[in-house]
């Protein structure tokens, strides 16, 4: 040691020394006192609350989805059920590098671009930590099985399976059974936040949104005890969901398949109803779409395709289509002329083609008017005025009338309003009169108003569903049933709360209604009487046919034809040519099927409707007929 | 109880067992308190690993290693420590300069040292040691209280190894170096005046630190030690799953095995830093005391060692070695309990993992060796 150093006092060192540890001593207790107080504090004062964290940490009550009720067609064929479904879901909190991860994914599985960017913006949301997030909502079983194989290189990714709506015809019933679509955020604002807090897709449209109620079943909740990545330990607790109700519907699929075969790929629509109960056996809007693809979801240039085509698929045409009814509306202003004494069935006109209301110029003409004001179709009463679909005896007719008096009378058959039972979205149609006129267009109402509307022209409006619960009043001989989708259930449904039956239609006796039954079925079946002495639709349905059906054509004007001019259909563009329809009901003296036939832009109801409704009639009919 | 009540109730005891700890230069009560918290220590690792009985052998095996590096430095005489001291310190402090330049990276700092033909560690360990070492051997042959230009040479030796640590970054460790080489200054006898104007200092300087000293993470613990609920998801985690832990423990506990908190994953590094609330949880308030007087038991002993020593070396080097031991278990279950910001200090002798077993229990081995070696 150096000498340099000054001298060590020992004693005071160690005195120094001892009094320093003494103080530490004191200190580290102190310390530790200090810890000990804040576990008291923590574990004894804080205690319940911190239990109660813990407890709410790690028991979380889960929903659980109910599986939606299945709906099956008058014999016993599934038109919706249910069929699991597999998605990849990513926890972002465990995946490392996001795009490699997403990268590698792509090569196992087709991720589109839109897949992507709803995952990124999923992703933004505000989630809890470690909760999936999907990224690929339905993936086929082959890449399931490739994800599985690679699960061990793809840190942070789930597959999911879960129950989702199915629709095992496609397109078929798309818009009589209608569909279920995603739950968007303004869906939430009306659905049960509870009832649906783990469902995915709601009703939208037809029997799926009119029942959602009853086929959405009761939400069921499980409590299970999850770690901190979210991940199930175990379930200390469940109370199951209960499915929602299966229901029955009066639909008949293989007369649905003859009504969608009929009309081919003509853009139109077929109802055909049983006239004893309403029960609605057939339902088709053509074009339709694949139903299913708004549950497996599709890309954006499918959703554009369905949206925008001018052919409209999303549309349905058999409850939504609104057109003006044409001669098929003849039935029912002849029937009102009778009510209300205006004509009967002696009372005759000699048409000559043409009508003109007496000091206007303007000439109304028949079909069978020619240029020259040559044509015509002679001696008519109401009888032959039906079966020849005579416009000038109606023209006549409709001028003698009180608008209004038509206007109530029409109504009576269901048209004007919805007088469904079960199909909420139908629209209302329009049977126009002096006050809907004047509040809708501020005019009086003209003469030539009336004139329009003899022939079911002008600002009359119908639905191919009104014209079936027309053409099934008129088979009922004046009573009126109201549609329905639903022929039965297990339980009762909370949505069967049926208004009240139609009241019978007042005014024509049933003399009234047989002689217009009869008047329906030479439309058919009155041939080989030379071209002005046939129903206009004999030639083309009523040669060969098994059975006694009555039958009313139309044709419905899209656009006006100048005063003067001959229609022509090649002139005009497709979407501006006439609407065909035909109604029709059968066997005629004791009906068991109504059906209306719309043909968009399809020309003459006689040729080209009637042979639809009678493929329709014919599916329906001849099994039963064959059977006796 | 006194150290010789016990070992005359120790199976074959008597005096003859005490007289045979003493003959390989262990301490009687000393190594009796390590025992019950290393066994203490296991039984809660158990639980704590999910009853994984792989990692929990790895653990028996390291204690048993670390007991036996405490068994090989208890026959060391001081005189040998000392003389050493000034090598030990440079050594391992050219190893921290070598690790800032060449170290291996782990989770986002450079702690480890990779050396051709040496198993990979960390130096930071070493100088848990090796500092109040050097501080011991600087003052050991000068007049004590230490005059200000010996303290302020102190103060070189102990923050030169303190600061490169912090770069690395380990906070934790940093602060537990430091903590040691200062432990021996205050033992030292350094003036009262000093310290305050040490503090006053410190306080000043404080808001630079706050600014330029300390990473964004850093910052945001010490934020969060505030306000946990301010990102329950992020920073806060830790601290809220914690405080949950050790309060739904109450004062028995839910049992061992029995801890939602601990084996659903809730809390973090259950079995490293934050085991003190496994215990907590599982063992409630009586789990912790006991551990905490079992820790006082071994500081007080320490303690008695160091004032009792013959030299001043060996009075600096047991009692800085103590109080090192003291600041590691403090700060880890006060960061652990939400009163200090999260550190990385694991809870002395409990945690999983063999290199901070292997330093403290050299370092008891060294204060055995300064009871137990007669004659300087």
């Amino acid at each position: 040691m150096s000498p340099a150093l000054p001298l060590k006092d020992s004693s005071r060192e160690r005195q120094v020394f001892s009094a320093r540890v003494l103080l530490v001593l004191v200190l580290a207790v102190a310390l530790m006192g200090t810890l000990v107080l804040r576990m008291v504090q923590l574990q004894v004062w804080e205690y319940e609350a911190y239990q109660t964290r813990s407890d709410e940490n790690r028991i979380q009550v889960q929903p659980l989805a109910p599986p939606r009720g299945l709906i099956y067609d008058r014999n016993g064929e599934l038109l919706a059920d249910n069929r699991a479904v597999s998605s990849l879901n990513v926890v972002q909190e465990r995946v490392q590098d996001m795009p490699a991860l997403l990268e590698h994914i792509a090569t196992l599985v087709s991720v589109t671009p839109e897949d992507l960017a709803s995952f990124e913006s999923r992703l933004k949301r505000t989630r809890r930590p470690f909760e999936p997030v999907a990224l690929k909502l339905n993936l086929s079983e082959e890449e399931v099985a490739r994800l599985a194989v690679h699960r061990h290189e793809l840190a942070g990714i789930e597959i999911t399976t879960q129950l989702v709506r199915h629709y095992p015809f496609d397109g078929l019933f798309a818009h009589s059974v209608g569909s279920v679509r995603r739950i968007t955020e303004e869906d939430l604002q009306r659905l049960d936040p509870v009832q649906y807090s783990a469902t995915r897709f709601v009703g939208k449209r037809g029997v799926e949104r009119f029942y959602e109620t009853s086929l959405h079943g009761e939400v069921g909740y499980q409590q299970v005890e999850i770690d901190a990545h979210g991940r199930v330990r175990q379930v200390l607790n469940i109370r199951p969901p209960v499915a929602g109700e299966n229901i029955t519907l009066q639909l008949d699929s293989r007369l649905q398949i003859a009504a969608t075969a009929a009309l081919g790929e003509r853009r139109g629509a077929v109802v055909a109803m049983d006239p004893r109960s309403g029960g609605v056996l057939a339902m088709v809007s053509n074009p339709s779409y694949d139903p299913n693809l708004f549950v497996m979801g599709m890309s954006d240039a499918q959703y554009r395709e369905l949206s925008t085509s001018r052919k409209t698929p999303l549309f349905n045409r058999a409850v939504n289509g609104q057109y003006a009814p044409g001669s098929t509306f003849k039935p029912v202003v002849g029937l009102a002329a009778l009510a209300s004494g205006v004509t009967n069935w002696t009372e005759a006109i000699e048409d000559r083609g043409w009508f003109k209301l007496p000091g206007q110029d303007r000439i109304y003409r028949d079909w069978s008017w020619t240029v020259g004001n040559s044509g015509g179709q002679g001696h008519v009463d109401l009888h032959r005025a039906i079966y020849r679909s005579a416009n000038v005896f109606f023209y006549d007719l409709a001028t003698r009338m009180d608008i209004d008096d038509l206007a109530r009378f029409a109504r009576q058959f269901g048209l004007g309003s919805n007088v469904a039972v079960d199909i909420a979205d139908a629209s209302d149609g329009l049977v126009p009169d002096r006050i809907w006129k004047r509040g809708a267009k501020g005019e009086i109402w003209y003469p030539g108003d009336s004139v329009n509307m003899g022939i079911g022209q002008g600002n009359l409006l119908v639905t191919p569903l009104q014209l079936a619960t027309m053409a099934s009043a008129i088979a009922n001989r004046g009573h009126p049933v109201r549609p329905r989708m639903l022929l039965s259930s297990d339980q009762p449904l909370v949505e069967s709360d049926p208004p009240l039956p139609l009241p019978a239609i007042a005014g024509p006796t049933p003399d009234d209604w047989e002689r217009m039954v009869d008047a329906m079925e030479d439309v058919v079946h009155r041939g080989n009487q030379g071209y002005g002495g046939n129903g206009t639709a004999w030639y083309y349905i009523g040669r060969d046919i098994a059975y006694r059906m009555a039958g009313k054509s139309g044709t419905a004007q899209v656009v006006e034809i100048r005063q003067g001019e001959e229609y022509d259909a090649e002139e005009l563009d497709e979407y501006n040519r006439k609407h065909a329809w035909f109604i029709a009901f059968a066997p005629a003296d004791d009906p068991v099927i109504a059906v209306s036939v719309l043909v968009e832009n399809g020309g003459g109801g006689s040729a080209v409707a009637a042979p639809v409704a009678r493929e329709v009639l014919d599916a329906y009919l001849q099994p039963q007929l064959a059977a006796r | 109880m006194s150290s010789r009540d016990f070992v005359r109730s120790l199976p074959g005891g008597g005096l003859g067992t005490r007289q045979r700890l003493l003959q390989i230069h262990l301490d009687p009560l000393l190594l009796l308190v390590l025992l019950c918290v290393i066994g203490y220590g296991l039984v809660v690792l158990y639980s704590a690993l999910d009853r994984n009985l792989t990692l929990f052998t790895n653990q028996v095996m390291r204690m048993l290693l670390a007991l036996g590096t405490m068994l090989v430095a208890a026959q060391l005489h001081p005189r040998f420590y000392m003389r050493w001291s000034p090598l030990v310190y440079t050594g391992g402090f050219l190893m921290l300069v070598l690790v800032l330049l060449i170290g291996t990276e782990v989770k986002g700092s450079q702690r480890w040292l990779d050396l051709p033909g040496l198993p990979r560690f960390q130096p930071s360990e070493v100088m848990k040691i090796a500092v109040p070492m050097m501080v011991a051997w600087y003052f050991h042959e000068r007049p004590l209280p230490p005059s200000l230009k010996d303290t302020l040479v102190a103060l070189a030796i102990i923050f030169a190894p303190a600061a490169c640590i912090v770069l690395q970054p380990d906070l934790g460790t940093g602060i537990l170096v430091a903590g040691a080489g200062l432990a021996v200054v205050l033992l030292a006898g350094i003036s009262w005046k000093w310290l305050g104007y040490a503090l006053l200092a410190a306080a000043v300087a404080a808001p630079g630190m706050w600014l330029y000293g300390l990473k964004d993470y850093q910052r945001q613990r010490i934020l969060t030690l505030f306000d946990p609920e301010s990102d329950p998801l992020g920073a806060g985690w830790n601290i809220i799953q914690s405080t949950t832990a050790i309060g739904s423990g109450g004062v028995f506990g839910k049992g061992l095995f029995q801890g939602t908190q601990s084996h659903l994953d809730f809390l973090p590094e259950s079995h490293t830093d934050f085991i003190i609330a496994v215990i907590g949880e599982e063992l409630g308030l009586v789990g912790i005391v006991s551990l905490l007087t079992l820790y006082l038991l071994l500081i007080a002993r320490g303690l008695y060692i160091a004032m009792n020593a013959s030299h001043s070396y060996e009075r600096l080097l047991a009692g800085a070695l103590t109080i090192t031991f003291f600041v590691y278990a403090f700060v880890n279950v006060a960061m652990v309990s939400g009163l200090l910001p999260v550190v990385g200090v694991p809870l002395p002798l409990v945690s999983y993992g063999g290199t901070s077993a292997i330093t403290l229990l050299t370092s008891f081995g060294m204060i055995m060796a300064v009871r137990t070696h007669k004659g300087w």
